[in-house]
């Protein structure tokens, strides 16, 4: 009797616990049955063909396919630049999938910072100025941007020589770590990065993917990374599989 | 998006592609350029030609003898040149009209003048004592025929600065009390009028007054004139004094129907009217050509916009992508294509007054800028920029993030 009470009493802890967990941990990212179809000329394509799923905040998770697979459309998403057809999505208990475009823009203002292949930096201008620039649209005061900024770029690995360098004037590797300052300056609860090694070389890719490991440990920030590669994919914890508009897969990375 | 941040974004995008700014501007700066000299020319010429006929005296009405016309035939004699106006009339006018301030009847002839071994041929008119006031004339030396020399038919001239030259030599001083010769009858030189300025027919400085009277007895021989002037008291009741005068003149020249008249009026209003409409539309048509320029160089600023809205899709694409609304983008273009227009017009009205001054100092006409031109100048640029601005804006603000970043 006493045992069936105590183990009782451990099912409730362990229920009360696995609760506490839940809510400490919370999920940043919640995806149920997202559709999204294409209109093209009457002719409709489903890109994404119901998609769940959880990622938790301070999780570091590689979304993975080959080309046509859906997972572009699936970024643009997660990043607030497109709202699925049917579905629901929660980025950090809001729900984003029937906003309008400027509530959108604050979303991703506010909630996410981009990484892309071609890291999209604005030639002609420095270092510094491009990584201030979501700063300039969040409306954060001028005194405090340079601040932000140089922390962000410190994060990032850049070296502080080049503050003050034009953009283009930076190699590929360079170029990244500023995309990766300007992903992280106006703190984010979500870093998206989009084929990010896609036209770095190896070794370069290797330090980029180091530093997104990096700020996962240590910052705990939560990160989606999109690629085809799986060597690339490995460098997260989990590996989300999709394939013709579904997830085929979702497997924990074991790591040596 | 801050005011100052938006500057900031304006000035580097437009410094990133220098000349392709500079020339786009340069379009602007043409046409506001243009559009300000051109229209102060424009009311330039229109200021002298009012101040010149303003110079001929003011509130004038004018009555010249007419073609005087009888029924079946016409007698025609030229305007000016016929005898249907004598002294009684100008008296008539001045005992019964009472809105006529001053009433100055005149003769005119041209005659050869001679002074000692010089000659010169020029208008002779014989007139009254109010003619300085009515026709706005000063005496630079000496004295205007009085009315003692109308009543004593007196031997006396004044002398216009022009005639004074071509007798006596340009920069004589003795001119007073010498004596000319007009029609072989000797006449004492009692003034000289100050310089009026004017040129052609009627130059007020090549003219010799002399008495009404004499100038009937001596050289014109009978008692007809070639102008009434009146001077009205007002400006307002010129048009009431050229009826009543007309009025007066048919009653007294027996003619009933008022198209038969032997005589003709001119309102000194209808003649500055009439010029006024003249270069209103001189200068509407310098403006409007300018006008045309400045168009063309708003379309150059939406060309140059809507190139710069391609070239930077991805840009706008990223933008979007970290937060940007459509209303930053929208704004932030606008501010480059507004930018671009008050550049131009800045430097445009100032280059267009350095050309009213050149204009001023090498073609002799006193133009003027005013200050309602150059806010209309400004107002107008920053129109264009706003015009011709907003459709590529617009097609920034509206391009889809994804796409955009997609751009190649």
């Amino acid at each position: 009797m006493a045992e069936v009470a105590a183990s009782a009493l451990v099912a409730a802890l362990e229920e009360q616990g696995r609760f506490d967990d839940f809510r400490a941990i919370n999920n940043m990212i919640e995806v149920k049955n997202v559709v999204k179809t294409y209109d093209t000329n009457g002719i409709l394509f489903q890109a994404l063909k119901g998609v769940s799923f959880e990622i938790k905040n301070g999780e570091f998770v590689a979304i993975m396919g080959p080309s046509g697979s859906g997972k572009s459309t699936l970024m643009h998403i997660l990043g607030a630049l497109d709202t699925p057809s049917s579905g629901e999505y929660l980025l950090d208990g809001q729900n984003v999938a029937q906003l309008s475009d400027d509530e959108l823009a604050d979303i991703r203002k506010n909630k996410i910072g981009f990484i892309f292949q071609s890291f999209n930096l604005l030639p002609r201008a420095t270092v510094l100025r491009n990584v201030m620039l979501p700063l300039v649209y969040a409306g954060i005061p001028e005194e405090k941007r340079e601040e932000k900024a140089k922390t962000a770029l410190q994060h990032a690995g850049l070296d502080e020589s080049l503050l003050y360098h034009l953009s283009n004037q930076l190699s590929g590797g360079q170029m990244q770590r500023v995309a990766i300052a300007r992903a992280l300056v106006n703190d984010p609860a979500l870093i998206l990065a989009d084929e990010p090694t896609g036209n770095l070389d190896t070794q370069t890719g290797e330090f980029v993917l180091s530093t997104f490991a990096k700020l996962n440990v240590k910052q705990k920030r939560t990160i989606i990374l999109i690629t085809h590669e799986r060597d690339v994919a490995a460098h997260a914890n989990r590996i989300i599989n999709i394939r013709d508009g579904a997830i085929v897969k979702d497997e924990r990375v074991k790591k040596p | 998006m801050k005011l100052t941040d938006l500057f900031q974004e304006t000035a580097s995008a437009l410094l990133v592609n220098k000349s392709r700014s500079g020339l786009t501007i340069l379009g602007i700066v043409i046409g506001i350029a243009s559009v300000i000299a051109m229209v102060s020319i424009g009311q330039g010429a229109q200021n002298s030609i009012e101040s010149n006929i303003e110079a001929l005296g003011s509130n004038l009405v004018i009555v010249m003898p007419g073609a005087q016309r009888g029924p079946g035939v016409t007698i025609s004699s030229g305007r000016g040149s016929a005898q249907s106006l004598t002294l009684a009339d100008a008296e008539a006018i001045k005992n019964e009209i009472n809105l006529a301030q001053n009433v100055e009847p005149e003769v005119s002839g041209r005659y050869q003048i001679t002074a000692k071994g010089t000659n010169t041929n020029t208008q002779v008119l014989g007139t009254v004592a109010a003619y300085p006031e009515v026709r706005n004339l000063q005496i630079a030396e000496g004295s205007f025929i009085s009315d003692q020399n109308i009543r004593s038919t007196a031997k006396v001239a004044v002398l216009g600065p022009t005639v004074r030259d071509d007798l006596f030599g340009a920069s004589s001083t003795n001119a007073i009390g010498q004596t000319i010769r007009i029609k072989q009858i000797n006449f004492k030189v009692i003034g000289i009028t100050q310089t009026k300025g004017g040129s052609g027919f009627n130059n007020p400085d090549d003219l010799i007054y002399v008495p009404l009277s004499t100038a009937q007895q001596f050289l014109a021989g009978n008692s007809y004139l070639s102008t009434i002037a009146i001077q009205a008291v007002d400006q307002k009741s010129m048009t009431d004094l050229q009826t009543q005068v007309t009025t007066l003149l048919l009653d007294r020249h027996n003619i009933a129907d008022p198209t038969l008249a032997d005589f003709s009026i001119l309102n000194q209003a209808d003649i500055v009217a009439s010029a006024a409409t003249v270069t209103n539309t001189l200068t509407l048509l310098l403006g409007s050509i300018a006008g045309i320029s400045l168009i063309v160089g708003g379309i150059g600023i939406m060309n140059m916009m809507l190139t710069s809205v391609t070239e930077r899709t991805r840009e706008i694409g990223l933008r979007k992508a970290i937060g940007a609304k459509r209303a930053d983008i929208n704004q932030q273009f606008l501010t480059e294509a507004i930018m671009l227009t008050f550049i131009g017009g800045t430097v445009g009205i100032f280059l267009g007054w350095l050309i009213a001054l050149g204009v001023s100092h090498f073609a002799n006409l006193a133009t003027k800028v005013s200050l309602t031109s150059i806010i209309l100048a400004f107002g107008v640029s920053a129109l264009i920029g706003i015009i011709f601005g907003y459709y590529p804006a617009r097609r920034a603000a509206k391009l889809n993030p994804i796409e955009a970043l997609r751009y190649e």
